[in-house]
């Protein structure tokens, strides 16, 4: 059955649809490798094996009464993963943080209610950093995750768990969050597709809000086309959320075929630093060459105001998670220790509930808010936000597509970054951007480094435009394959690609 | 950019966070760093610049004022940690009232 659990989502609805496997065997199929590797990968905080096997059984019974089997929901029977920070109504929330560690949503997200909608099996929830801060799910509150390549590394973050379940054949798909870099971070550092979309595409109701100007739902797949359709399932208005914009959401699927020949792709010249690691550049401009030689028209284009991302968005996010995590005070849901006063209550439940990264935020947030230091810090920043903009606009209006690394290196080992703060934060140094741009962005698989570690490609594009960004990866991807390559776990002695060789 | 105990101080009350003295004396530190970090944004002269909130056009999002389905009651307070009589119970607001 590990044959199963490796395959692509769109692979498995074909065998489902043939009546080759039923949606129980291939739940039970998955459940039983996440019994056999999670214990060592760690991507999972709340299982839900019961639950996931009647939306099987009710997925089997959908399509054994269904007489034209392509009219039936286009996720029927397959099952998926949820970042622990998107709810799910009736099973634990946690954000990785003790603040949530007893809290049940009374309501699901928009995401879920679609993916339900569109027939998914929910397999439980994915570990991240607490409250999505941070870029190794090192700072969740449970436990870290281990990147399936080498499990003495981290997956990335911070929506490390469900990257690693993709990767490592524990889930078909999965939701995560990217507020500046948490799904195409992690997508990269685990050698799976990731892409976050627009800001305003996809709905956030019942996600949990960190940064609100930055904050959008993606997804992580084993291909673009897999992908292409989870995006295609969640996108779209949403009375709920009045950021989810009005704009008709493609057939992305349909029109992954289009090649890139024609396209104008820029390389910014600013992605690629004196410090990185050297086999991410070779496999980063090896990908660039394979594009031009697929008929792709590549030039060099210009971000000015690159390296300024990371001080505007270090000074933009915990501003907004400052004001965002204020609703944190004991009295309403999550953890609430016992002080008759009311302030001491206050302060005692959010010191004792919440991370030091957490902490740390609010607290360089609170500051860059507060009186005499507004102008100099939050307000200096959100100008500096509008010429990274800028940026983007001129540079988008020479060309159809922006290509660069996703990440300086490939991941890294646990506790390396943990000590340094600013350590950590200049992971994120390519994909900050994008984010206050509020512009889509995918990672996915472009090659290894020496040490056969997966190596992302990030591929930028307009607004609302993430038919282009999904075409030509899917181009690249046919190929190269190198997203068939999938990792060997222990106990699994299989090491041979996915599907055919790359 | 060096930021004082007593700014730590000040900026955990503003925060509403207990922190231990170690955590005052590490965040200290640290965000002496980020924030030394952040001042290469001065470089720039962003005087004419109007400042980025949100990247969407969107204003003022209204909706008809209409009566919709919400939440059930004992929905609403299942993840409360002290509830009398179908409201949140918390602790005394003003003393000598009540």
């Amino acid at each position: 059955m590990t044959d199963l659990a490796q395959m692509t989502a769109l692979e498995a609805r074909d065998l489902l649809r043939r009546g080759e496997v039923s949606s129980v065997e291939l739940t039970q199929a998955v459940l039983d490798r996440i019994l056999a590797h999670d214990n060592d990968i760690k991507a999972f905080l709340t299982l839900t094996p019961e639950l996931a096997l009647e939306q099987a059984a009710s997925a089997d019974r959908l399509r054994a009464s269904a007489e034209e089997q392509e009219n039936l929901p286009a996720l029927l029977g397959i099952p998926l993963a949820i970042k622990d920070v998107i709810c799910v109504e009736g099973l634990p929330t946690t954000c990785g943080s003790r603040m949530l560690e007893n809290f049940c949503p009374p309501f699901s997200a928009t995401v879920v209610d679609k993916l339900r909608q569109a027939g998914a099996v929910i397999l439980g929830k994915t570990n991240t950093d607490e409250f999505a801060m941070g870029s190794s799910t090192e700072n969740s509150a449970f436990f870290a995750s281990h990147n399936p390549w080498d499990l003495t590394r981290v997956p990335g973050g911070s929506s490390g768990g469900s990257a690693a379940a993709v990767a490592a054949g524990l889930a078909f798909g999965a939701l995560g969050s990217d507020t500046g870099g948490s799904v195409r971070q992690p997508a990269s550092l685990c050698g799976v597709v990731g892409i976050k979309p627009t800001y305003g595409r996809v709905s956030r109701w019942g996600l949990v809000a960190f940064a609100s100007s930055l904050d959008q739902i993606g997804c992580f797949a084993r291909s673009t086309a897999d992908a292409a359709l989870l995006l295609r399932t969640i996108a779209g208005y949403d009375p709920h959320d009045s950021t989810s914009v009005h704009a008709p959401v493609p057939d992305y699927a349909g029109a992954l075929e289009g090649g890139i020949r024609g396209l104008r792709i820029g390389v910014p010249k600013e992605y690629f630093l004196d410090g990185m690691q050297p086999d991410v550049e070779i496999a980063v401009r090896a990908a660039i060459s394979t594009m031009a030689s697929l008929g792709a028209e590549v030039v060099e284009v210009s971000l000015p105001h690159t390296s300024y991302a990371l001080p505007v968005y270090y000074l933009v996010a915990p501003a907004e998670a400052s004001a965002n995590l204020a609703r944190y005070d004991g009295m309403r849901y999550g953890l609430s220790l016992d002080s008759a006063d009311l302030w001491d209550r206050y302060r005692q439940t959010r010191g004792q509930g919440f991370g030091p990264e957490v902490k740390r935020r609010i607290m360089l947030g609170t500051y860059a808010l507060s009186a005499g230091y507004y102008d100099a810090y939050y307000r200096k920043a959100s100008q500096v936000r509008t010429l990274i903009r800028e940026d983007f606009d001129r540079a988008l209006g020479q060309c159809d597509l922006l290509v660069a690394p996703t990440t300086p290196t490939t991941a890294f080992k646990l506790g390396e970054k943990t000590g340094d703060p600013m350590q950590m934060y200049l992971q994120d140094v390519f994909t900050l951007a994008l984010s206050l741009a509020g512009l889509p962005g995918l990672s996915l698989p472009c090659g290894f480094d020496q040490a056969g570690l997966p190596i992302g490609l990030q591929i930028m594009g307009g607004a609302f435009d993430e038919g282009t960004v999904l075409r030509a990866a899917h181009a690249y991807e046919r190929a190269t394959r190198w997203h068939q390559h999938a990792p060997s776990l222990p106990r699994d002695a299989r090491q041979e690609p996915r599907g055919g060789n790359p | 950019m060096r930021l004082s105990l007593a700014q730590v101080e000040h900026v955990a009350q503003l925060a509403q966070l207990t922190l231990s003295d170690q955590e005052k004396e590490l965040f200290c530190e640290q965000l002496s760093s980020i924030l030394e970090y952040a001042q290469r944004l001065q470089e720039l002269d962003t005087s004419a610049i109007p400042p980025t909130a949100t990247v969407l056009p969107l204003e003022n999002v209204m909706r008809d004022d209409q009566i919709r389905p919400s939440l059930p009651l004992e929905d609403a307070l299942a993840n409360a940690p002290d509830t009398e009589n179908n409201y949140f119970r918390v602790p005394v607001i003003l003393e000598g009232e009540g």
